[in-house]
């Protein structure tokens, strides 16, 4: 039951390092907000500022309309889960999440209530009497969200708390979480640096990079309609695809790069017309390119010939690699022809799922 | 095969050799402490008596102010070792995890008076003592070994072991640093406290220099300073003074037999890696 906003928020370590610039962020009620970027990109520090472990060096932080800037973490109505858990070791599982409680005196029968209520959404009744050490890192880590749930706190914070479970786990605690977050239908702000993770997790992303935010956006919403470079190499797996080229004007408009040229589709020729003569970077995801030969796909620019260089076989879908420009290109077929090294195909691009961004600044151009 | 047969029996013999260096004298003391015959000091040494009685332990009771000198050493480790633990580990987690302006330069400082040899502050310690009236109290003899730069070095670099995620989540969990000091810090320290105890405990219960220095009436004395005055200019009781000596020895071990276990963690592992 609470909005989380921040305006102008800024951190500066040592008046010389910039962690976060400029931060303008509003995260409604019961949104699952999730942010996300590279290690250092300042995700954390964040995270850290809104539960009131850092210091905020400039702007405002409102929980629910009230600026919390100057507040303890005690008193900002928050729970914290850690990347570590940091349980008390030498708590048995109910003290670890009855202590928060205790501590701000709450009735001994509610205590016990609550946490045996947190116990059970958790699947941890049983282990109730035990201490953090011998349990595994999923249990741990199902004791340290029931700390947070049992205080009943306005938002939750979730500071990469998967990763260090393993993958099976890991995707596990990810249904888990999201239930929960529907369960209790309270405001989430989660950090990872897992793509995936934001993917499937939030409804809102705020991806970051060196401090500064790059999008704010819903998942589907960042993944077709990326706001720059980083976002659209960012989002997705494997990434999209870029190669450097040039838009020239011959018989009709064309990109044009040492291996791959074609004509630019129409649906794009009046976009492109502006850049003609200018050095740009052309973007697409694996799945928007096809092969020819294979796929018979109405909306698909003119042939390009490739060579495959290595084949990365999943199962229900391939990947395919081919260099261009010395870069790797990643191509995602779902259809079952056999494929080889070496091998010489035609492929097309998805003429909708093009993307061109400007090659000084990263920004998409549209 | 042969090898390692080979190297065991050589740590075994180093081991045993070892054990007899270090446990040789204690023996012997004890020896003589059980000698019937005031003339312990027979060549070839016995090591054990022809005539031998436990009426040296009965007279040390009888004859000197024992209980008198036991409640003394009792009293004042006692003191100094719980003072040691508990300002030592506040001060190592201040040093350990608290920002305040000065911190390092404090810090410095006080790994600086190590430098100095404690011989030198014997003579300014008591002055200053004098000064406030308190030569020959149980203040006089306490107050200096309150607190020692080591055991808050020792527990500052324990607590900087800790993971920060755990300060944290006490943080917002609504503790207050000292809460956390008290309620996490504390607890998990167990190791640590236990060796700051045994360290304290065993260096004041055999304390000798300062209480002789800050002691001028054997009512004050404790149990090494009392045994000291069996030492006559001319006579010394060996029995009696070896007797003694054991009797001293005992606290300080069943002291380390009980804190063992903690004591070994210390010494073994100095983190808690969850």
């Amino acid at each position: 039951m609470a909005r989380v906003e921040l305006k102008n928020i800024n951190k500066i370590y040592d008046k010389k390092v910039t962690a976060i610039s400029d931060a303008n962020i509003v995260i409604e009620d019961q949104e699952f907000a999730i942010l996300v970027g590279p290690s250092g990109c300042g995700k954390s520090t964040l995270l850290r500022m809104i539960a009131g472990l850092e210091s905020i060096t400039s702007g405002d932080l409102l929980i629910d309309g009230v600026r919390v800037n100057d507040l303890a973490p005690k008193d900002r109505d928050i729970a914290m889960v850690f990347q570590n858990y940091a349980l008390y070791p030498h708590m048995t599982v109910f003290d670890n999440m009855a202590f928060g409680l205790k501590l701000r005196k709450t009735p001994k029968k509610e205590i016990k209530e609550r946490v045996h209520h947190a116990a059970e959404i958790l699947g941890l009744t049983d282990l109730l009497k035990r201490r953090p050490k011998a349990m595994s890192g999923g249990q741990r880590q199902r004791v340290a969200i029931g700390r947070a749930i049992v205080r009943q706190p306005k938002v939750f914070l979730f500071d990469e708390p998967l990763s260090n479970l393993d993958a099976k786990l890991r995707v596990q605690m990810r249904t888990e979480i999201k239930r929960l977050h529907k369960q209790l239908e309270t405001t989430i702000i989660y950090v990872t640096h897992d793509q995936t993770e934001a993917m499937t997790m939030g409804n809102k992303i705020i991806v970051l990079d060196k401090g500064l935010i790059q999008q704010i956006d819903s998942p589907m919403r960042l993944y077709n309609f990326p706001a720059n470079q980083f976002v659209a190499g960012f989002i997705g797996s494997p990434n999209m695809n870029f190669i450097e080229g040039k838009i020239e004007k011959g018989n009709r408009i064309l990109f044009k790069s040492p291996d791959i040229t074609f004509s630019i589709p129409e649906n794009l020729e009046t976009l492109a017309s502006n850049f003609l003569n200018q050095e740009i970077i052309l973007g697409f995801r694996p799945e928007s390119i096809y092969d020819q030969n294979n796929e018979n796909v109405a909306w698909l620019t003119e042939k390009v010939k490739i060579e495959i260089d290595v084949i990365e076989p999943i199962g229900a879908e391939t990947f395919i690699y081919f260099q261009a420009n010395g870069n790797d290109i990643c191509m995602r077929t779902t259809s079952n022809k056999e494929y080889y090294t070496g091998q010489s195909i035609h492929i097309g691009f998805d003429t909708t799922r093009l993307y061109f961004f400007d090659k000084k600044t990263g920004s998409i151009l549209r | 095969m042969k090898k390692i047969r080979l190297s065991k029996i050589f740590f075994w013999l180093l081991l045993v050799g070892m054990t007899f260096i270090y446990m040789g004298p204690f023996l012997f003391s004890l020896s003589i402490s059980l000698n019937a015959e005031q003339d312990v000091f027979q060549w070839p040494i016995k090591l054990i008596p022809q005539k031998w009685t436990f009426k040296n332990y009965i007279q040390i009771w009888e004859d000197l102010p024992f209980g008198r000198w036991l409640t003394n050493s009792l009293i004042i480790s006692i003191i100094q070792t719980i003072s040691n633990v508990f300002f030592s580990s506040l001060a190592g987690f201040a040093f350990a995890r608290l920002r305040f302006p000065g911190r390092n330069f404090f810090f410095s400082l006080f790994m600086a008076s190590l430098m100095i040899p404690g011989i030198i502050l014997l003579i300014p310690k008591f002055i200053v003592l004098n000064e406030f009236h308190l030569i020959n109290t149980y203040s006089g003899i306490i107050l200096p070994g309150l607190v020692s730069v080591v055991n808050i070095f020792l527990m500052k670099q324990f607590f900087e072991t800790i993971p920060k995620a755990l300060e944290e989540a006490a943080l917002i969990d609504g503790c207050s640093y000292f809460k956390i000091y008290w309620k996490i810090f504390l607890p998990i320290s167990k190791p640590a406290l236990a060796a700051v105890a045994i360290y304290t405990f065993q260096g004041s219960w055999n304390e000798f220099m300062w209480t002789v220095i800050v002691t001028t009436t054997s009512d004050m004395f404790t149990l090494p300073v009392g045994m000291n005055f069996l030492k006559n200019e001319f006579l010394v009781n060996w029995p009696l003074l070896m007797a003694g000596t054991i009797l001293i020895s005992l606290p300080t071990l069943v002291i380390f037999i009980v804190f063992q276990r903690y004591f070994v963690q210390g010494v073994g592992t100095s983190g808690l890696k969850e």
